[in-house]
């Protein structure tokens, strides 16, 4: 399996959006290539017509989709770092 | 007059209703003996004292005129901080939450006050509940009462020490891969992980959503019964919560053993067990079978792959889940220079600086498990192993109605002794993970000493066998002698 280069855990970084430092790129791999090397014993495993199991739940439980006052705007922005006008604010999105 | 912080939970809650003693009393002996022995032992991330000390007066005038104050009236409880509590910041452990009001409440501390449990504190943890040690806490570690220089475990080891040193009669913690049952162990107390679904989860950050379940740590198996049956149940809240009519906790506890089938996986627990931990357990088990339980012995042939697989499958829906952590609607937003620029850059800069190492580390390994090229070899694959892990369970439940592990194949460790390697950390894990994995409960009780430190024995049940679970962990606990052991502080 995978030895983690500095390159493929750079653009794992970009996906996560984590600003790395070049240490913490360089430690980070090192990290994931012993993780995963140790993850290798799965491979030896035989999972033909295994199915996945994603959760451990009798089935789906829904309820009724209808509108429920949960949470005021004032409220849903008492926590943001930045808003203006009862919207969040953020730097620059397009260009740049 | 009482020592109200060695006390049970009845014990308080009967007091309090029958007016012995008061709220107040309670509580003020509580923060008392926090402020005489926290400061090493670091339980603590946010407190309130006055308004603590507020509830337990309402409290008490509400029985004054005559009201029925509930279950757990006037008992305090530590509350793992990645629970919402009204009033109180909910910090995960991490700078990124560090001034986060949470603008609800969770559904298991609405319940608890409507039975007139007081909130102490909220209890230190490795950030987002990931570690095992509390070292990944961004606050500074927890210290384990029984020895200053140990870890208390984790991730909620700050729930685990403070039930522990006395400075509240329960907790709550959250356990997705051990992180309640673990440090139980450490710490010489009851952890119960309860059924995937049994407790609603609504208020508790997310860490891996099919794998977490909040839960009660406290000093007797009884106790826990009593948390439990206040938090259980059906909430609308959270779609995973089940329906099933909530089982009497505490009416079945004294049932004797006979006939219990205790399957004991003797494969599985050649994996590097210290033979002071595994003494204790022979012991116990054998003091079982001589109260009349059946051992049986059981295979769980993939759970030595547990470890690998919910490494993959926990990353994976760790990176999912924080990825909310975006520094736009709240939590930490990085300033510098470089964050200002555009959107993009202040989510990288952001999440850089708010989050530690090791979470880092498992956003790392989730984003990469699910990235194009390698989901299917690593992601995919475990959740194929997550499957014949249940299926082990389900064979050997056929034979036994629980199964008996230590909870942790060493005693408390050093700190600084497992941080230069992750891997190492990770299994400490070896015997919780199967459970989380398979969405099945289990409980670790104290069962003994090793060179003066507490060991735990875990028992894995069905799904929905809390009642069975409780029953055999009040079992241990009348062999021990009943009343549970505090540490020298």
């Amino acid at each position: 399996m995978a030895e983690i280069e500095d390159k493929l855990l750079t653009h794992i970084a970009t996906l996560a959006r984590l600003s790395l430092s070049a240490q913490e790129t360089k430690s980070l791999a090192h990290d994931l290539s012993g993780i995963l090397k140790y993850a290798e014993s799965l491979e030896s495993i035989d999972l033909a017509g295994v199915p996945p199991m994603s959760h451990a739940t009798e089935g789906e439980r829904f309820r009724p989709d209808e509108p429920r006052h949960e949470l005021s705007r004032e409220d849903a922005l008492k926590n943001a770092p930045d808003h203006e006008a009862g919207l969040f604010r953020v730097p620059q999105v397009i260009g740049g | 007059m009482s020592d109200w912080t060695i006390s049970g939970v009845s014990e308080i809650a009967d007091a309090v209703k029958a007016k012995k003693t008061s709220a107040a009393e309670v509580v003020e002996a509580h923060l008392g003996r926090i402020a005489a022995k926290n400061e090493p032992i670091h339980a603590f991330l946010g407190r309130d004292d006055e308004k603590a000390r507020a509830e337990a007066r309402a409290l008490d005038a509400r029985i004054a005129r005559g009201e029925d104050p509930g279950k757990l009236a006037g008992v305090p409880i530590a509350i793992k901080d990645a629970i919402h509590v009204m009033g109180l910041p909910t910090t995960c452990g991490s700078k990124i939450l560090k001034q986060f009001q949470p603008p609800y409440e969770a559904t298991v501390i609405r319940r608890l006050r409507s039975e007139g449990a007081i909130v102490i504190g909220k209890a230190n943890m490795d950030e987002f509940a990931m570690g095992s040690s509390n070292e990944n806490s961004a606050f500074g570690p927890a210290r384990n009462p029984w020895d200053l220089t140990r870890v208390p475990g984790g991730s909620s080891g700050g729930s685990a020490a403070a039930v522990s040193a006395g400075f509240a009669a329960m907790a709550l913690g959250s356990d997705t891969g051990g992180s309640i049952r673990q440090p139980a162990a450490l710490c010489g107390v009851v952890g119960l992980k309860p059924t995937y679904g049994r407790v609603s989860r609504y208020g508790l950050v997310a860490f891996a959503s099919s794998l977490d379940q909040i839960g009660p740590l406290t000093r007797s198996s009884r106790d826990a019964a009593l948390v439990l049956s206040v938090i259980a149940g059906q909430d609308v809240h959270d779609a995973t919560s089940s329906p099933r009519p909530v089982d009497d906790y505490v009416g079945g506890l004294d049932q004797p053993v006979r006939g219990l089938r205790i399957g004991v996986p003797r494969d599985f627990l050649k994996s590097g067990v210290e033979s002071g931990v595994m003494a204790e357990f022979d012991q116990t088990i054998a003091a079982l079978e001589k109260e009349g339980a059946r051992i049986v012995e059981v295979a769980l042939p993939n759970a030595p792959h547990a470890i690998a697989t919910y490494y993959l499958v926990a990353t994976a829906e760790a990176s999912s889940n924080l990825a909310r952590f975006d520094g736009v609607r709240y939590g930490l937003r990085a300033d510098s220079p470089a964050a200002r620029a555009t959107l993009k850059d202040m989510y990288g800069e952001s999440r850089d600086a708010g989050f530690g190492p090791e979470v880092k580390r498992r956003i790392i390994l989730g984003t990469f498990v699910l990235s194009s090229g390698y989901y299917e070899a690593y992601y995919l694959r475990a959740q194929k192993v997550r499957t014949l892990i249940r299926r082990d369970f389900e064979t050997a439940f056929a034979s036994c109605d629980v199964i008996a592990t230590p909870t942790t194949p060493s005693t408390a460790f050093k700190l600084g002794e497992k941080t230069a390697n992750p891997l190492e950390m990770y299994l400490a894990d070896v015997f919780t993970v199967p459970a989380n994995l398979a969405g099945v409960p289990g409980i670790s009780v104290p069962c003994g000493f090793s060179n003066g430190l507490p060991v735990g024995l875990q028992f894995v049940g069905p799904a929905f066998a809390e009642a069975t679970l409780l029953r055999a962990g009040h079992a241990v606990e009348r062999l021990a002698g009943g009343s549970p052991a505090r540490p020298p502080l």
